[in-house]
């Protein structure tokens, strides 16, 4: 039997939306769209009405374990040298599924024995997957995955290591309670080996 | 519940003298039969023993011992362990294994993938054209002497990238080299191609009839896809068609081939578990549980208690979003015009800013590690995974529920279309909404409990008609009941660690094979690996729901419109990703 009963149930479910979306708009009058609180809010078990994000006006905050592309991690010395934290121990090259990470191991020009420096260190970011193994099982916290996920370009995306190098500051300002887990376990690690020396 | 495994009891090696023998290599199970006497030993398991349900067959290519295997899965699907046999043959064409699919009707395309990538001729089936690869392509490329053209090494981690790794892009290294195989003669500048659509053609029903007073009638071929909407990616039916009303139907797949399983084989056993993601795209939660119970019953290590909660969590929410999404995109193919389908997508967008927050990405997730999780569920995505299970999901499902299920419309264009009755739902060897809409009570979680499902207290969801509307409503209840999951898991998360094992790049995975299966939201998802106790796995099988439920697409569309044709695809669920593998 067509009595349009069902119709008019489902008609009376997008109308309440319909009027929702008006709603909150005046209860969030004018901090709706293009604020903080009003994207949080429309991502929120309580959003109503309109939940579309005005990209590129508006962005998602993206958490702290999102993954992207990966990047390496050098030190700033007290003179503004670059300490590479990356030993070219290969694992990063060894765990990556894809086999998208390319890397030299360096070698003392005078000895000819590997030394723990990379000499060249590329990353096919048209092959990565982004899956994060590399950042998941660097012994030494010296390569990460990066927050930035606007990469769209008209070439190939080969990162050599000038792109890839970025400094800890930056690391710590994308990932802050990562950056203080790894900072206290590093102190503890220093401690217990001071004590040891002792 | 689960009932003891009759091979424990029975001992078939003595009802089938000389043709049965029990599979005695380290780590494995079951039995091997002879090819001669595969169709009796197929025909006493599944009516003496009731093993009705066939889930997984797939070839296995030992090429130093010079044999092809083919596996065999059967369950019963009042529940309980399963069976699995294999009968082999030599190494040398033509490899010939009788088909089954006389015995269960469900083999056709996985005995089709097994021919398209192993090159063996299953005698008897009825149908046996390539399904993955394109007809006239040359070879078997999932046999272990196959190579493809950017060939690198046979495993992973390829020698070229460390300590000399110098960046090559593939392209350069090996343009069309050796890696090319052309038949002897061949000539690809003088090549004219020959109709590749002729045996697709020729399999058809054709038809023709001449009314009483001289009028001809003739049989119309629409081909929907490979690019129609309805499709949802790049899959192509050849319909044949009386009218408006469907007369046979063959699907056309492999448009997203990229051997997957191949690509499984030349990675380490952890590196396929990113690779599991991109398998069902929507649900790269199951898929990563699939492939590491997998892994965990060869290996035999537990789970951290809490890692199995948070599996849980994942798994089902997961469920609930792919529900949302096929029933907006099942009202898409109705002709709702996105209404649905974008406030499917509200409720999924907020599930995945939890999956976001844990895992590090929306949909690739890359979860899960042999023996828990890669990270703790932090408090913030903790709360907001109560707020949805206790607060907006039940609201809104209810809101969909008054929005669609008693609307006219639909239910006109779903009740009582393509029923598929129970009998034959297993005998296609369906799986997950699809079989239980046909009133078989099936569901993994309790027939053949993994992870933690026996300790919730649910119900499996079942509907009688096996239509198109039951199709619908299953997938409503099935979200309710995964609500109530969801609530008693969120209660009863543990403290705790989330890994019982150290975290490590490589896994040491003994000797043996292994099958596991998990309920996906879309059905059955199974993995089927053996191990020769190497870094890599020697064989990953991927037993997708969305491939093996396609076997019975003709079935249900014979006799319906061209235009329930859409709709019927759009409830059985497929993901091209997963399909195509």
């Amino acid at each position: 039997m067509l009595t349009g009963k069902g119709i008019l149930k489902g008609l009376g479910v997008t109308l309440k939306r319909f009027i929702d979306t008006y709603l909150d708009d005046l209860r969030w009058w004018g901090k709706r769209y293009y604020t903080p609180e009003g994207i949080a809010h429309r991502s929120s078990k309580d959003a109503k009405g309109v939940f579309t994000i005005q990209y590129p006006e508006e962005k998602l905050p993206v958490p702290e374990e999102f993954r992207y592309k990966p990047f390496l991690l050098y030190d700033e010395g007290p003179n503004g040298e670059k300490n590479i934290r990356c030993t070219s121990c290969g694992i990063c090259a060894k765990a990556c599924p894809p086999q998208c990470i390319w890397i030299v191991r360096g070698t003392d020009p005078q000895t000819g024995r590997p030394v723990p420096q990379p000499a060249g260190f590329w990353i096919d970011a048209d092959i990565c997957m982004s899956c994060g193994f590399c950042a998941e099982y660097c012994p030494f916290d010296a390569i990460k995955m990066d927050h930035n996920y606007e990469v769209a370009s008209y070439t190939r995306n080969l990162m050599d290591m000038n792109e890839l190098l970025k400094p800890v500051s930056y690391y710590a300002s994308i990932r802050p309670l990562n950056y203080a887990r790894e900072e206290e376990a590093r102190k503890a690690k220093e401690a217990a080996k001071a004590a040891k020396g002792q | 519940m689960a009932t003891p495994a009759p091979t424990d009891t029975l001992d078939l090696a003595a009802r089938f003298p000389g043709a049965v023998t029990p599979d005695t290599r380290p780590g494995y199970t079951g039995w091997v039969v002879t090819p001669e006497k595969l169709l009796e030993f197929a025909q006493f398991v599944r009516d003496e023993l009731g093993y009705d349900y066939l889930v997984n067959l797939c070839a296995v290519d030992y090429l130093p011992e010079d044999r092809m295997e083919v596996v065999y899965n059967v369950f019963k699907t009042t529940g309980g362990p399963g069976l699995t046999f294999k009968t082999w043959a030599p190494r040398k064409d033509p490899i010939e294994i009788p088909s089954v699919v006389s015995i269960w009707p469900g083999a056709d395309f996985q005995e089709r993938e097994a021919w398209d990538l192993y090159g063996v001729r299953f005698t008897g089936h009825p149908d046996l054209r390539r399904i993955l690869m394109w007809e006239g392509f040359e070879g078997h490329p999932m046999r272990k002497d196959w190579q493809e053209p950017f060939y690198d090494e046979d495993v992973k981690p390829f020698k070229r990238r460390w300590p000399d790794g110098k960046h090559v892009y593939a392209e350069k290294r090996s343009v069309y080299g050796d890696n090319v195989y052309f038949k002897p003669g061949f000539d690809p500048e003088k090549w004219t191609p020959t109709d590749p659509e002729e045996a697709l053609y020729k399999s058809l029903k054709k038809y023709k009839t001449e009314t009483s007073d001289g009028i001809e009638t003739d049989h119309i071929i629409v081909n929907m896809g490979p690019q129609h909407p309805s499709t949802h990616g790049v899959f192509r039916a050849v319909v044949v068609l009386d009218g408006e009303t469907v007369v046979s139907l063959k699907p056309v797949m492999g448009y997203l081939h990229r051997n997957h399983e191949k690509i499984g084989e030349r990675n380490t056993w952890l590196q396929n578990m990113p690779y599991t993601d991109r398998l069902d795209y929507f649900n790269s939660m199951t898929n990563n549980w699939g492939y590491a119970l997998a892994v965990e019953k060869l290996m035999g290590i537990p789970v951290a208690e809490r890692a199995e909660y948070i599996r849980v969590i994942m798994a089902e929410l997961s469920r609930i979003q792919n529900h949302l999404i096929l029933i907006g995109m099942l009202l898409n193919d109705l002709g709702a015009y996105f209404t649905p389908a974008l406030y499917a997508f509200e409720e999924r967008e907020l599930i995945l800013d939890v999956f976001e927050a844990v895992s590090g990405s929306r949909m690739m997730c890359n979860y899960f590690r042999f023996g828990g999780v890669v990270r703790d569920i932090d408090e913030d995505s903790m709360k907001k995974i109560r707020d949805l299970v206790f607060d907006r999901l039940p609201r809104k499902i209810e809101e969909f529920d008054h929005l669609l299920t008693e609307n006219e419309i639909i239910v006109s264009r779903l009740k009582g279309v393509a029923p598929l009755s129970a009998e034959e739902a297993i005998a296609y060897s369906m799986a997950g909404p699809m079989l239980r809409a046909s009133g078989v009570p099936y569901d993994i979680r309790r027939a053949d409990p993994y992870g933690i499902y026996d300790r919730f207290d649910f119900d499996v969801a079942v509907r009688y008609n096996g239509d198109m509307y039951d199709r619908y409503l299953i997938r409503l209840d099935e979200m309710h009941q995964s609500i109530r999951i969801l609530q008693q898991a969120v209660k009863g998360i543990p403290e705790g660690p989330i890994s019982s094992q150290k975290p490590s790049y490589t896994t040491k995975v003994p000797p043996g094979e292994s099958y596991g299966r998990v309920e996906g939201p879309k059905g059955e998802l199974g993995f089927y690996i053996v191990s020769t106790g190497k870094p890599n796995p020697w064989r990953y099988h991927v037993r997708t729901p969305s491939f093996v439920n396609l076997t019975a697409l003709e079935k249900m569309c014979v006799g319906t419109k061209i235009a329930d044709f859409v709709a019927i695809l759009g409830a059985v669920d497929i993901v091209l990703g997963e399909l195509d593998r």
